[in-house]
């Protein structure tokens, strides 16, 4: 097969190779798009949970502090 | 009769139990973690082997040329626009009637997507239409009744983000997608009931369908890819709305420390 030929399209090229492209741009687009949600989703989560054992730990530290606990 | 009526009942007690297991966001994340990879590598492969068919296999049209490979896109776009609505206007329903917080998460996370798809639908079929029709564009009702069904997703996650309170956008966005399943019927019959420059059905139709098998192949295994690509793309989304709503849960926060400590991409 003679690959010229082949992007060629039988000078359809611009066409053709124009919704086959696009196609593949939305579809990776999808998908990228869901990928980063998750990991923006899972950071956000973290540091929450980081940010709740801080606020836990220096309030038990002020209960000992202050004789509380 | 009792064995007839036990039958019924255990599938009946079936049924309700894995509506209801499917139903809970904790349990359609556990089935989503084996059905997602499952989804994206059926669409990887049959998209593959459909593509290198249809570039590189199927022999030119005799009348269009090689312009006609663009149908291998371009159909199944304009197929899973139809079919996207449907399960969203479907689970909008269940939705409703059940109270199923998961119908809602489905319904929602299936717009974008099927937006894309139309998007995809009307693109490629302008970029047929160009060389073949003589024309990018004309208003008559297949492509007009599809660029209607473009804004109508785009009017439904419009409602949907417009409302701070969760019900009421979930409600609104349903109720939105239930009366506007009218377009699918019209966009289907539209080159029936009207003179339209849009061919015919060429693959559902009386009598079989009008192509021969080295075209019809790749046009239905890309088909079948891209409604694979739909549900990967619904559970990968899905599963980011249910770690979002579900964020203060114990499940979520242990899971998301185990993906950490793992380094696990979901």
């Amino acid at each position: 097969m003679n690959w010229s030929e082949f992007f060629a399209m039988g000078g359809y090229a611009f066409y053709v190779w124009s919704a086959w492209g696009l196609t593949a741009v939305v579809l990776a687009y999808l998908f990228t798009q869901a990928k980063l949600r998750n990991a923006k989703i899972k950071a956000q989560i973290l540091r929450q949970i980081e940010r709740e054992s801080l606020v836990d730990h220096s309030a038990r530290a002020t209960n000992k502090e202050s004789g509380n606990s | 009769m009792n064995l007839i009526n036990a039958f019924f009942s255990s599938i009946w007690g079936f049924l309700n139990r894995s509506f209801h297991r499917l139903g809970s966001p904790r349990e359609f994340f556990k089935i989503s973690n084996y059905a997602t990879p499952i989804f994206g590598l059926l669409f990887t492969v049959l998209t593959g082997y459909g593509a290198y068919l249809g570039l590189f296999v199927a022999p030119a049209d005799y009348q269009q040329g090689d312009s006609y490979r663009i149908i291998f896109v371009h159909v199944p776009s304009a197929w899973l626009s139809l079919f996207i609505y449907m399960v969203m206007a479907t689970a909008s329903a269940i939705g409703l009637i059940w109270r199923m917080k998961m119908a809602f998460v489905v319904a929602i996370c299936s717009a974008p997507i099927g937006a894309a798809f139309t998007f995809l639908a009307l693109v490629t079929g302008s970029l047929w239409g160009a060389p073949i029709w003589g024309t990018w564009w004309e208003w008559d009702a297949r492509l007009t009744s599809e660029l209607i069904l473009l804004f109508v997703y785009w009017g439904i996650m419009a409602v949907y983000y417009a409302f701070d309170e969760r019900q009421t956008a979930e409600r609104a966005m349903a109720l939105l997608a239930i009366v506007g399943v009218v377009i699918v019927p019209i966009i289907h019959y539209s080159v029936e009931w009207w003179s339209s420059l849009h061919q015919g059905a060429t693959v559902f139709r009386d009598g079989g369908p009008a192509m021969p098998a080295s075209m019809l192949t790749p046009l239905l295994l890309m088909a079948l890819g891209f409604t694979f690509f739909y549900g990967y793309v619904l559970f990968l989304r899905a599963r980011n709305m249910v770690l979002d709503q579900e964020r203060k849960s114990r499940w979520v926060r242990e899971l998301v420390k185990s993906s950490r400590a793992t380094g696990e991409a979901q």
